[in-house]
C-alpha cells in the first residue's frame, strides 16, 4: 500500500461540496461524469458518501480499437470498466454512453482541421465544451439532476453580484482551469468541481480512504484518442492526405531544408528541426497552411507584444472586457507561467490581448485563458494574424 | 442498490415461471447424465425425453423432430450451418444471430412497416438460383417491434425455388399462433427463456432432422447436437412450455389489453411519439417507441432510475446503446433509429406495471421535440 506516504486524508465533513444546500441530499440527484480514473471516482463517492442521490455516467467517446491501448490513458475500454467497479464498490447506478459520433465531429475532426491549418489545437477544451457540459449536461437536466460534477481541479465560486465565478484549482500543479475556460455562466451554475479545494494527494488518500478500485490508478496525461502521443498518425488517418513535404524557410527569406508535413510542427518548437549547418539555435516562428512552409528564426524572432483571440468566452465583470481593457494574468498554454496584459474587446467575440513584456511561442489554435488572480475571466483562441 | 423494478422487458429474457424454477432446482438435486446406463441416468434421460415431447406439443412438432441446443442463437447457428446450403437469405429485421449465422447472407428488405418484402424475397430467390442451393431465413416475430412475418408466404416462396426455410420463432410462443407444420417451414428455433423458462437452453425443430448436420461431434441428440444435456435447464423448459401450450391464449388477450393502454397513454401524452410497425400486425406484448429529441440512451437511464425495466435497439457488452438495425432497414433516419426503446409486457406484467412506465416517460415525452 502507498497510504503510508500520502497525507492524512482532509476532513470530508468540513469540505462544502456546493450542491443545493436548501434541499435534502436523498432528494437531490446529482450526475457524476465518472472517467474511470482516480480523480472522477472520489468525486462519486463523496457525493454519495454525504447521502446525495449520485448517477455515474461514463462517456464512450471513440473506438479504443482504433487507437492503442495503453493502460494509463483515459477514455480506454479499461476505464469503463474501472468505472462500472468503482459505481458497483460504492453502490452507485453507473451508465455507459455513446458519444462517439458527436466527439469525432467536435473534437477529433477539429483537432486533425487544426493541425491541418498550421495551428496548434487544445482538444480537451472542445472536450469539455461540447460533449461533456453540452451533451452531458443535457442528459444530466434529463435525468432530474440539480447538478453535473466532475472531478476537476477547478473552483467554482458565489461572486459578489451572486454569479457562479470559475477559479483555478486550490492545487497549483494540478489546476485545471486553462482546459476550462469556455465553460460558460450558465453551464457555470450547473456544474460541480468538489475536489478544487484538494491537492492530487488528497484525493489519493482519499481513495484509500474509500478503498475505491482505483485509489493507485496512474495518472493519464495524454490526449485521450492519441495514447501513444503520436498525434501526426491520428490526423493523418483523420485527414488523409492533408500533409505533404515542403520548404523549412528561414525568416530571412533562405530555404534551410525539407519538412515531412506541417503537423509536425509548433510555433516556438525546437527539438526536431533537422536543419544541419546553421550556427544559431533556431525555432519554429510560423507555420503557414498557405504556402506549406515552416518559417524558422532565432529566439528573438519568437518575441510577441499583442495577438487577437476569437471566440472569446467572457465570465469577468459585465458581459465583455471593457473598452478602456481589463488588466488580467493570461496562460497561452497550459504550462506557461502566467503573464501580465491588458484585454481589450475588438469586436463581435474577439479580443485583443496586449503583453507587458513580450512572450515566446504564442501559436495559433492554442487557448488563451485570462486570470484575476486565481480567478478565471474567460479566455479564447489564439488567431494567427499577418506576421503570425 | 434496491429499488422497486417495474419489469417491462420481456422480449429481451421473462422472469422465469415459478414452475419452471421448480422444475429446474428439483433435477438439479436430481442430478445424473443422461447418456449413463445406470438408474440416474435413465431418471435423467426420462426428464430430457419429456421435455422433448413438452416442446414439441409447445409447436406442433413430433418429439423426433426437437434438437435441443444452448439456446436460440445456437438452433440459428446449427439450422442456417447445419441445413448444408451454401447460401442464405434473410430478411433485414433478422436477429444478428440470424445475419451472422451464415457465412453468406443475402439480405432481403422490408417495408416501411417493418413486414418482409415479398416481392423483393421472389427476386433475389429467382436471381440466387436457389434450387438447392439456399436457406430462406425469416423469423416469425420481430423482437424489437413486433412485426409479425409472413412467414408461411415466404416459406411458399421460397419452396417454389426449392430453398430451404428456416424460422426464428423465439418470440412466438405465449404471444401468437406458433405451429412448425402451419408455417411450412424446415427449420424453427425456439428459446426457453423467452417464455419463462431458464437461459442457457433452446431447440431447433427440424421437419427433417436427419438432414442436419452437427456444429461439432459428440453423439448427443441422435448425433444432431454434442454435449451432455443441460437436463435441469430442459426440466425448466418442459415446464414453462407446459405453462404456456395451457393458457396463452387468455395471456395473449391480457397482454394485448395491457399493451393497448399503453399505446394509448404513450399517445396521450406525446402525440409525437412514433409507434414502429403500428401499421403492421404485431405480437400482443411489444410496443417500441420512438421519441423525437430524446435518444434512447437518456430514455433507458431516466426510466432504470425511477425503477421501470426496458430496452433498446442494439446495446453492445460495454452498455453503449447504438441505432437500432432493425429500424434503420424500416426506413429510420439515423437520429431516430437512436430514439427508440422496447416495451414488452409478459406474464409477470400488470397495469401498475405500465401506469409506472407512463409516470416515468411523462416528463421525457413532454421534453420531446414534437
Amino acid at each position: 500500500m502507498t497510504t503510508a506516504v500520502l497525507p492524512d486524508a482532509p476532513d470530508v465533513a468540513a469540505l462544502d461540496l456546493d450542491i443545493a444546500p436548501s434541499r435534502p441530499p436523498a432528494e437531490t440527484r446529482v450526475v457524476v461524469a465518472m472517467s474511470g480514473g482516480v480523480d472522477s471516482s472520489v468525486t462519486a463517492a463523496l457525493l454519495a458518501e454525504r447521502g446525495y442521490d449520485v448517477v455515474g455516467i461514463t462517456m464512450q467517446l471513440y473506438d479504443h480499437g482504433a487507437a492503442i491501448a495503453r493502460a494509463n490513458a483515459c477514455c480506454a475500454g479499461k476505464d469503463i470498466h474501472d468505472a462500472r467497479r468503482v459505481a458497483a464498490a460504492i453502490g452507485i447506478p453507473h451508465y455507459v454512453v455513446d458519444y462517439e459520433g458527436t466527439f469525432l465531429g467536435d473534437v477529433m475532426e477539429k483537432f486533425a482541421d487544426s493541425y491541418v491549418s498550421g495551428e496548434t489545437p487544445v482538444p480537451c477544451v472542445l472536450c469539455n465544451q461540447t460533449v461533456k457540459f453540452r451533451d452531458l449536461l443535457t442528459a444530466a437536466r434529463d435525468l432530474g439532476a440539480v447538478a453535473l460534477a466532475t472531478g476537476h481541479y477547478v473552483r467554482r465560486q458565489r461572486g459578489a453580484d451572486g454569479r457562479s465565478e470559475l477559479w483555478r484549482g486550490a492545487d497549483p500543479a494540478k489546476d485545471q482551469s486553462y482546459f476550462l475556460f469556455a465553460t460558460t455562466r450558465e453551464q457555470l451554475d450547473f456544474v460541480r468541481f468538489p475536489l478544487g479545494g484538494l491537492s492530487k494527494d488528497q484525493t489519493r488518500a482519499l481513495a484509500h480512504r474509500y478503498a475505491l478500485p482505483t485509489a493507485d490508478k496512474a495518472e493519464s496525461q495524454d490526449i485521450c484518442f492519441v495514447p501513444d502521443g503520436d498525434y501526426a498518425r491520428v490526423v493523418e488517418k483523420l485527414r488523409p492526405g492533408a500533409t505533404r513535404p515542403g520548404d523549412i524557410v528561414h525568416v530571412d527569406g533562405t530555404v534551410l531544408g525539407r519538412h515531412e508535413g506541417i503537423i509536425h510542427y509548433t510555433v516556438g518548437q525546437r527539438r526536431g528541426l533537422d536543419i544541419g549547418g546553421t550556427a544559431d539555435r533556431l525555432y519554429v516562428v510560423r507555420v503557414e497552411a498557405t504556402t506549406n512552409r515552416v518559417i524558422v528564426g532565432p529566439r528573438e524572432a519568437l518575441g510577441r507584444e499583442s495577438f487577437r483571440i476569437r471566440d472569446l468566452n467572457w465570465i469577468g465583470e459585465g458581459t465583455a472586457p471593457d473598452a478602456a481593457g481589463v488588466r488580467c494574468v493570461v496562460k497561452i498554454r497550459n504550462s506557461f507561467r502566467p503573464a501580465a496584459a491588458t484585454v481589450l474587446s475588438a469586436g463581435e467575440g474577439a479580443a485583443e490581448v496586449r503583453l507587458d513584456e513580450p512572450v515566446h511561442g504564442v501559436a495559433p489554435g492554442q487557448a488563451c485563458v485570462l486570470y484575476d488572480g486565481d480567478r478565471v475571466l474567460g479566455g479564447g483562441w489564439i488567431v494567427r494574424d499577418r506576421t503570425a | 442498490m434496491t429499488r422497486p423494478v417495474h419489469y417491462l422487458d420481456h422480449n429481451a429474457t421473462a422472469p422465469i415461471r415459478p414452475e419452471a424454477a421448480e422444475a429446474v432446482m428439483q433435477a438439479l438435486r436430481d442430478g445424473g447424465n443422461p447418456s449413463s446406463v445406470h438408474a440416474l441416468g435413465r431418471r435423467a434421460r426420462m426428464v430430457v425425453e419429456d421435455a422433448r415431447e413438452a416442446v414439441a406439443a409447445l409447436v406442433n412438432a413430433r418429439p423426433e423432430q426437437v434438437i435441443f441446443t444452448s439456446g436460440g442463437t445456437e438452433a440459428d447457428a446449427l439450422a442456417l450451418r447445419g441445413c448444408g446450403r451454401p447460401r442464405a437469405v434473410a430478411s433485414a429485421v433478422e436477429h444478428s444471430a440470424v445475419l451472422r449465422g451464415h457465412p453468406d447472407v443475402a439480405v432481403c428488405p422490408v417495408t416501411p412497416d417493418g413486414v418482409l418484402d415479398l416481392a423483393a424475397l421472389e427476386t433475389l430467390l429467382a436471381e440466387a438460383q436457389a434450387d438447392g442451393q439456399v436457406v430462406v431465413s425469416v423469423m416469425l416475430a420481430n423482437n424489437e417491434t413486433g412485426v409479425v412475418q409472413p412467414v408461411k408466404e415466404a416459406a411458399r416462396l421460397a419452396h417454389a425455388h426449392g430453398a430451404l426455410v428456416h424460422c426464428d420463432a423465439v418470440q412466438g410462443p405465449g404471444r401468437i399462433f406458433t405451429d412448425v407444420h402451419a408455417l411450412r417451414v424446415d427449420l424453427l428455433s425456439l428459446s426457453a427463456h423467452k417464455i419463462g423458462g431458464p437461459p442457457g437452453v433452446g431447440a431447433l425443430v427440424a421437419t427433417d432432422p436427419v438432414a442436419v448436420q452437427p456444429l461439432f461431434a459428440g453423439g448427443q441428440e441422435r448425433g444432431k447436437r454434442a454435449g451432455t444435456e443441460n437436463v435441469p435447464g430442459l426440466a425448466g423448459f418442459a415446464a414453462a412450455a407446459r405453462v404456456v401450450a395451457a393458457g396463452w391464449r387468455e395471456e395473449a388477450a391480457r397482454l394485448a389489453t395491457l399493451r393497448d393502454r399503453l399505446e394509448a397513454g404513450i399517445r396521450a401524452r406525446q402525440p409525437a411519439a412514433v409507434i414502429w410497425g403500428a401499421g403492421a400486425a404485431r405480437l400482443p406484448n411489444t410496443t417500441c417507441v420512438g421519441l423525437p429529441g430524446v435518444t434512447a440512451q437518456t430514455q433507458l437511464m431516466a426510466l432504470d432510475l425511477a425503477g421501470v425495466a426496458v430496452s433498446a435497439g442494439a446495446a453492445c457488452s460495454s452498455g453503449k446503446v447504438g441505432p437500432s438495425h432493425v429500424l434503420l432497414a424500416m426506413g429510420a433516419g439515423e437520429a431516430q433509429a437512436r430514439e427508440a426503446i422496447r416495451v414488452s409486457l409478459g406474464w409477470t406484467t400488470t397495469e401498475g406495471d405500465v401506469d409506472a412506465f407512463l409516470a416515468a416517460w411523462a416528463p421525457l415525452a413532454a421534453r420531446a421535440a414534437a
